[in-house]
């Protein structure tokens, strides 16, 4: 973790500062408040908390500061009245930056970088201040400091609405007791609903899941507090930054550009602005939309960036960089949902990043099954964008569509008719990340229905069900082996010696019986995970054991195989085996009837829960395999 | 000390329970998986038997097999019950089904769950031997129904003697009643003076009869079903028809459970068809309520419940209601949607059913 005394010498505030520029806007929000969100008391109330929280977030990793969280609603003097606090470890931000970041709608240095990250634009927090200030009439209150160093500021601010400039309502300087962070605080009309499901503790709880690198602390009006703890002391990837692919760029968005750019040639300007565009190409384009090089581009025509906007949507470029993404990872939503949902069982997918009109995405999917989870209701849907977690419009977004359209009755799911959104023990979580998520609207609460987006939702879902139908089917296997077991070890036995008794006849052997009872294979496995050793030397290490039992009347000589993770392999056993695209493989036998043989081996250096559940595969073993796959 | 009594029938039973035993014992010793097959007993397997013009288990046959948990368990209660029947035979002892029930909850994972099926396992038993549950000293808890009427008989008490019993002047009001075994070496019928056997569904027309005296103003042996009625009770009215050969009729509700009842004392119970030709009397008439009973008299009625309505449609398809009176009955009583009670008869006086409902009908019948 970052210690902000040594490593902010030089704040990153003030590196931020330099791409904090400003964009025209005009009072159109604060007559439009429904567009960004704030339609009614209880979910105005969430989308404060929900602006600052993300603010925070998205400070905290571009910084690489492991973020710890603190979000405090507490009731005002006023009825309906809260005062909302939020605060972060993060860098802080300069003094001078203050107003414009919390006093200016339309103003962060996100609007212009191509990267997946939580706003993507500027609108967020302001607009909170905003809410706050025509609701209440209050001023926000913003603490900030920058490092150990350096003073820590306290800002009383508002928005002047008329032209869109901040204004400084007092300015000091007083003592925290942080060493750098901002704490945002402000007073709104808004309502706090406990137990509902769009409430700022299931945000906050969501957000936890997605981002087990997040310590988020929260207090809610009646003083009850919540600490949703981290499980990972390791930084998500951060997020490379990239250029626009020319057809991932609106015409809006290439004016801004053309207005903005420092290149003198229209060539220049395209090959230094955008991503896959090379010189050649460059040249093709101005050509086709008969255009001068030599044209300055702040000075072209509206019907040269008209012509110059079609040139480029028609024609075909390479797919963007896909690195300028990042995705959670299958292990940590894993652990994220383990960790936040009583539940048995546990899946999730990382699909491979694809790419719609320019711009690159991702899609992760999990299902959790079992345990505490209510098994008639309909499944809960935890819907996230860039790691936000949405709430509202759920029945309006494409990660929910692609759920209703898969029959999941195959899978173990009842649903009714075969579509819509099924019911059983589960919840369902999917994540789109992004450069540019396509919300349906300004508020960001869906998804829009794109036909790539969703092809990859339904595969990533499609995965996971298949993945709940194993386990459901190993479930119900495994009760009938139980159920066999108590028969061959329990009832078989007073069977025989209940009859043998009535007739005063000698005891039987029942070996035979048995077999042809079971007349089945059961595999079973165990994980034991355990440290050795101290400091340097230590090491983890997760033992896997596989037991099979042969429990037909036949002698079998079969092949096995187990799917191991990408890591150090040792003490294989039995001898015959190869290792090869992480997979062992044995051959196994003779296996004579009524007698078990075990297999194992050691996994090094993985994380206790790392390594969940052994899937095993089997070949040329004919009759009733329970515990394992087909190859 | 007294000598235990075990009768031909008790050493029979034993014998054939042993031959159960056997069998699973010769399966194992041969490497088999151990089964026991048994009749199925439903709607489907029962067929009509020319020769005691009765309802018959058919040739289905049910498998309980030690394959599964629920066929092993099944066979380890058979083995603790055929034990347990031993047991009692050897000690001159008997016990009741209820008793069973009970003492099943020192057999471990053989328990019974209900009582149910304690039941139906003593019936599979007697299915597989051919013998009946009071050669295995099972008997029912419950008493069977009453009796009023010129009857003589001569009856073995609990101590060994016998006593002889006017079904008129030797009883009070509530009649003769009838015990759970009423075998030959139990009950012996002396003499009847009687016109016809009339079988009552409810207690509360029984007593109507009896108190205006129908029993012996038209010659009537009256006996209380007391509903479904139980073995000895059907077991009773069929030796007693053997004995006198009056005609017997059964005078119930107007519902589809009432015709049921009819059935199995005429034809059979379905769960009862491997003895129906001990227990079923195939002469017997149905004299009412009728469905057209319920229009022709203008009876108070009910209206029929969806079980109601199922259970008639189930009639239907059942092979003992396939004559054409029943089925045009039972399509009147569907389009009607009604039900009658016996007791609705009172709309018109106390008396009506002595005076005029019962003397109609059975002249309608041809039997006065």
């Amino acid at each position: 973790m970052l210690n902000g005394g040594n490593l902010l010498d030089v704040p990153y505030a003030q590196k931020m500062a330099e791409s904090q520029k400003e964009i025209s806007i005009s009072d159109f929000f604060a007559k439009n408040r429904q567009i960004l969100g704030f339609d009614n008391p209880s979910k105005a109330m969430l989308v404060s908390v929900k602006e600052a929280v993300d603010n925070s977030l998205d400070a905290c990793e571009e910084a690489g500061i492991l973020p710890v969280i603190t979000v405090k609603v507490q009731k005002a003097d006023d009825r309906d009245k809260f005062k909302v606090t939020v605060r972060d470890n993060g860098p802080g931000i300069v003094k001078h930056q203050i107003p414009n970041v919390f006093g200016r709608l339309l103003y962060g240095s996100r609007f212009h970088a191509i990267r997946q990250s939580r706003g993507q634009q500027g609108i967020g927090i302001s607009s909170v201040v905003l809410y706050s200030q025509l609701t209440t009439g209050k001023t926000t209150s913003v603490i900030s400091k920058i490092g150990e160093d350096y003073p820590c500021i306290r800002m009383e601010i508002q928005i002047n609405t008329k032209t869109n400039r901040p204004q400084i309502i007092s300015s000091e300087v007083i003592l925290w007791d942080q060493s750098h962070g901002t704490e945002f605080s402000c007073e709104i009309e808004g309502r706090y609903q406990k137990n509902k499901k769009q409430t700022v503790y299931e945000y906050l709880r969501s957000t936890a899941i997605v981002n087990p690198h997040v310590d988020i602390h929260f207090e809610d009006p009646d003083g009850e507090k919540f600490h949703f703890q981290k499980v990972v002391d390791k930084m998500p990837e951060s997020a490379k930054e990239s250029k626009p692919h020319p057809h991932g760029t609106e015409l809006g968005v290439l004016k801004n550009m053309l207005q903005y750019t420092e290149a003198k040639k229209i060539t220049s300007f395209l090959t230094n602005e955008f991503t896959r565009i090379s010189p050649r190409g460059a040249h093709d384009i101005i050509e086709k939309a008969g255009i001068k090089d030599s044209v300055i581009p702040k000075k072209m025509t509206l019907e040269n960036i008209q012509t110059m906007y079609s040139v480029l949507q028609d024609m075909k470029f390479m797919s963007p960089p896909t690195d300028c993404l990042s995705p959670i990872g299958d292990r940590l939503i894993r652990k994220g949902l383990r960790k936040e949902i009583d539940s048995k069982f546990a899946y999730t997918v990382t699909r491979e990043p694809k790419v719609f009109r320019g711009t690159p995405f991702q899609v992760e999917a999990g299902i959790v099954y079992g345990g505490e989870l209510p098994p008639g209701e309909t499944v809960q849907i935890l819907r996230f964008a860039n790691r936000v977690p949405l709430l509202y419009q759920q029945g309006g977004c494409v990660m929910t569509h692609a759920i209703e359209r898969i029959n999941w009755r195959p899978y173990g799911l009842e649903q009714r008719g075969g579509k819509g959104i099924p019911a059983g023990p589960a919840v369902i979580l999917v994540h789109i990340a992004s450069t540019n998520v396509p919300f349906t609207s300004e508020s960001k609460e869906a998804v829009a229905d794109v036909d790539e987006i969703i092809d990859e939702c339904t595969r990533a879902l499609m995965d996971c069900g298949r993945r709940i139908r194993s386990h459901i089917n190993k479930k119900k296997k495994l009760k009938k082996v139980s159920e066999k077991y108590t028969l061959i070890k329990e009832i078989l036995p007073e069977i025989a010696s209940k009859s043998s008794g009535i007739l005063d006849r000698p005891q039987l052997p029942l070996d035979e019986v048995i077999t042809k009872i079971m007349n089945v294979h059961v595999i079973d496995s165990g994980i034991h995970f355990h440290e050795v050793g101290e400091g340097d030397e230590k090491q983890l290490l997760t033992e896997v054991t596989i037991r099979v039992q042969n429990y037909t009347q036949k002698e079998k000589k079969f092949k096995m195989a187990v799917k191991v993770p990408n890591t150090l392999i040792q003490g294989v056993y039995p001898e015959k085996y190869i290792i090869k695209q992480g997979v062992i493989e044995w051959d196994v036998g003779p296996l004579l009837p009524a007698r078990s043989l075990h297999l194992g081996f050691t996994l090094v250096g993985l994380d206790k829960d790392e390594y969940e559940e052994v899937e095993v595969y089997y070949s040329k073993l004919t009759g009733e395999v329970i515990g394992a796959d087909p190859m | 000390m007294t000598q235990i009594e075990v009768t031909k029938g008790n050493k029979i039973a034993k014998d054939r329970l042993w031959n159960i035993a056997g069998m699973i014992y010769d399966q194992m010793k041969e490497g088999h998986i151990p089964y026991l097959e048994v009749s199925s007993r439903t709607k489907n397997n029962i067929v009509l038997s020319k020769h005691h013009k009765v309802w018959k288990y058919g040739d289905d046959m049910v498998t309980r097999s030690a394959k599964d948990l629920g066929g092993a368990t099944s066979i380890l209660r058979s083995l603790y019950t055929i034990e347990f029947i031993g047991d009692m035979i050897r000690s001159g002892k008997s016990s009741t089904l209820r008793e069973m029930y009970y003492i099943s909850e020192g057999w471990g994972k053989a328990k019974f769950p209900t009582q149910d099926e304690s039941n139906r396992l003593a019936e599979d038993l007697e299915i597989i031997t051919t013998s009946l549950r009071e050669d295995f000293k099972l008997r029912p808890e419950e008493d069977g129904a009453r009796v009023i009427g010129d009857l003589t008989l001569m009856e073995k008490n609990r101590k060994g003697e016998i006593k002889k019993i006017n079904c008129k002047d030797d009883v009070g009001d509530s009649g003769y009643g009838i015990p759970y075994n009423v075998e030959e070496e139990k009950v012996k019928f002396k003499s009847i003076n009687a016109k016809l056997i009339i079988a009552i569904e409810t207690g509360g027309m029984f007593d109507r009869l009896v108190e205006n005296g129908f029993d012996e103003s038209h010659k009537a042996l009256l006996v209380h079903l007391k509903g479904q009625p139980a073995r000895s009770t059907r077991r009773f009215i069929k030796r007693l028809h053997g004995f006198s050969k009056l005609p017997v009729v059964l005078f119930t509700d107007g519902d589809p459970w009432s015709y049921r009842i009819y059935a199995s004392v005429a034809y059979g119970a379905i769960k009862t068809a491997h003895i129906s030709e001990y227990l079923a009397t195939p002469s017997a008439q149905y004299l009412g309520i009728t469905p057209s009973d319920i229009v022709n008299y203008d009876l108070p009625s009910d209206g029929l419940s969806d079980n109601d309505i199922n259970a008639l449609k189930s009639e239907l398809t059942d092979p003992r209601f396939t004559s054409d009176r029943w089925k045009e009955e039972i399509k009147l009583q569907l389009k009607l949607k009604k039900k009658s009670e016996q007791q609705a008869l009172a709309k018109y006086g106390l008396d009506f059913v002595t005076d005029t409902y019962l003397p109609e009908k059975l002249s309608e019948m041809s039997i006065i």
